[in-house]
């Protein structure tokens, strides 16, 4: 099935385009855009209950978005597993958009390989010898090649963290949403979860990082978007946003960090 | 003072013996059959359709706020008459076991299957995982784990309420404890050998459900 592409979303990977969310009478997406293009990383920061997390779970539809659209490479997402023609159905969309939780989520009932190899042979059919190759390929790339068979509680927090990006790589998408995934981080081990998300932006990784992280999130982003209260509120480079910055909200809520 | 008398219950212990079986095989069929319907049931109740869920919590509740007796007569005496045509007792007996059977095991598959955390079967789902996939291969397997104790103590109890068929004359354990008694006029000898024999079945069982209980606690 070939989607006819506008020439300005040739390279659009993901977009949103007017995302409202509410939850009962509460409404905390206000209409956000935000397109994401192939190599790039955009960093959400924003105070708690700003609709990052919200957000960035409307991108891959576990929330799904009350109005606007999902795009993935100019095909429009329908909140139903299976889609045909010009729409794209929700089982294809994360099947090129990977996500890695606060809270790890790994599969406690499944060693450190079963939990990486279980989307390339369950959703994508390969056999479990090729799958197990891949895997392996991203566990070692996380550091974590010796707990191959270690169960997810005998693991720190930090390394669970590695092993659901590893889980999430080894789909091989064409871009991956992060949501927090430092916060529920002991402080020590922030670094090595961050550590690989660096090496990811380096080698081009196109991704969308909801993050407290400010430093790092200048640090490793092209854009920075600036959440509160449901809106965009500012965006732009990162050195502009966090060194220059002309909302007023957007200052306070930097000036909590630079101290 | 009474004075014991077993060598006319041993005599008929091919009698004791084959109401065991027949015990057993209304137990497991039951529960085979109590299984199915219940993981039917209790798919229903989660389906998110609001018909399916009323339907599958009111069949429920009709079955488990009815004594099981109850459940027996009616559909060996009075259900016939709406269908019009008679049921074997053994029938009535085997739909009636397993449908209660199915009102409390959907019940036992539903608190399993939400006590997952649902992180899971949302990281399930960002991997393109369609439902029953993540069903099959992210929550059963978990939940199966967490329901084992609830599950064997119900079938505990389904293998108690089978002695409810001798009512309806199906020669099971009870059945033929009657029977020998109605023989011997032994009742102190023929109802002590069926007590000793449920519970020489079923002791076993429960300590089995102990273990598997202190295991599934010292786990996740």
């Amino acid at each position: 099935m070939t989607s006819v592409t506008a020439p300005a979303a040739r390279d659009t990977v993901l977009a949103a385009r007017g995302i409202v969310k509410r939850f009962g009478a509460l409404t905390v997406l206000h209409g956000i855009d935000l397109s994401l293009t192939s190599g790039e990383v955009v960093a959400i920061i924003g105070p708690s209950g700003s609709g990052k997390s919200t957000f960035i779970r409307c991108m891959n539809m576990l929330e799904v978005p009350d109005a606007g659209e999902i795009s993935f490479r100019g095909r429009r997402v329908v909140p139903r597993f299976r889609a045909a023609g010009e729409t794209l159905g929700l089982g294809e969309l994360r099947r090129h958009v990977g996500m890695v939780f606060q809270h790890f989520n790994l599969f406690p009932h499944m060693s450190v390989l079963e939990n990486v190899i279980e989307g390339p042979v369950t959703v994508q059919r390969k056999p479990r010898a090729e799958a197990v190759d891949i895997a392996m390929d991203y566990i070692a790339k996380v550091g974590l090649a010796e707990k191959r068979d270690a169960r997810p509680d005998q693991l720190s927090g930090g390394q669970k963290q590695r092993v659901a990006i590893a889980r999430a790589l080894a789909m091989q998408p064409d871009a991956l949403l992060l949501d927090e995934i430092t916060s529920a981080l002991d402080p020590e081990l922030v670094g090595e979860v961050l550590g690989v998300v660096r090496n990811l932006a380096e080698q081009g990784m196109t991704m969308v990082l909801v993050t407290h992280e400010i430093s790092f999130a200048a640090d490793v982003s092209d854009r920075v978007v600036f959440m509160e209260a449901g809106r965009i509120a500012e965006e732009g480079s990162p050195d502009r946003i966090l060194h220059n910055p002309d909302n007023e909200r957007l200052k306070t809520f930097l000036a909590r960090f630079h101290g | 003072m009474y004075t014991w008398s077993f060598a006319p219950i041993l005599q008929a212990s091919d009698l004791f013996l084959w109401g065991a079986w027949i015990t057993v095989v209304y137990t497991v069929a039951s529960i085979a059959i109590g299984l199915v319907l219940g993981l039917l049931l209790c798919f229903a109740r989660l389906s998110g359709i609001g018909p399916l869920n009323w339907l599958a919590q009111g069949f429920q509740e009709l079955f488990r706020c009815t004594p099981l007796l109850v459940q027996l007569l009616w559909i060996y005496y009075a259900l016939p008459l709406l269908l019009g045509f008679d049921l074997a007792n053994w029938a009535a007996a085997l739909i009636t076991l397993s449908l209660y059977a199915a009102a409390f095991y959907a019940e036992v598959f539903r608190g399993g299957i939400v006590s997952i955390d649902k992180g899971q079967s949302e990281a399930g789902a960002a991997i393109g995982m369609s439902g029953w996939q993540v069903m099959r291969r992210i929550v059963l397997p978990q939940a199966i784990r967490r329901m084992m104790p609830a599950f064997i103590n119900q079938s505990v109890t389904q293998f108690k309420n089978t002695s409810l068929i001798s009512v309806i004359s199906v020669a099971e354990l009870t059945y033929m404890a009657s029977i020998v008694n109605g023989q011997t006029y032994r009742p102190l000898e023929s109802y002590t050998v069926l007590a000793v024999l449920y519970f020489a079945i079923l002791f076993p069982i429960t300590k089995f459900a102990d273990i598997v209980e202190s295991r599934t606690r010292g786990g996740h």
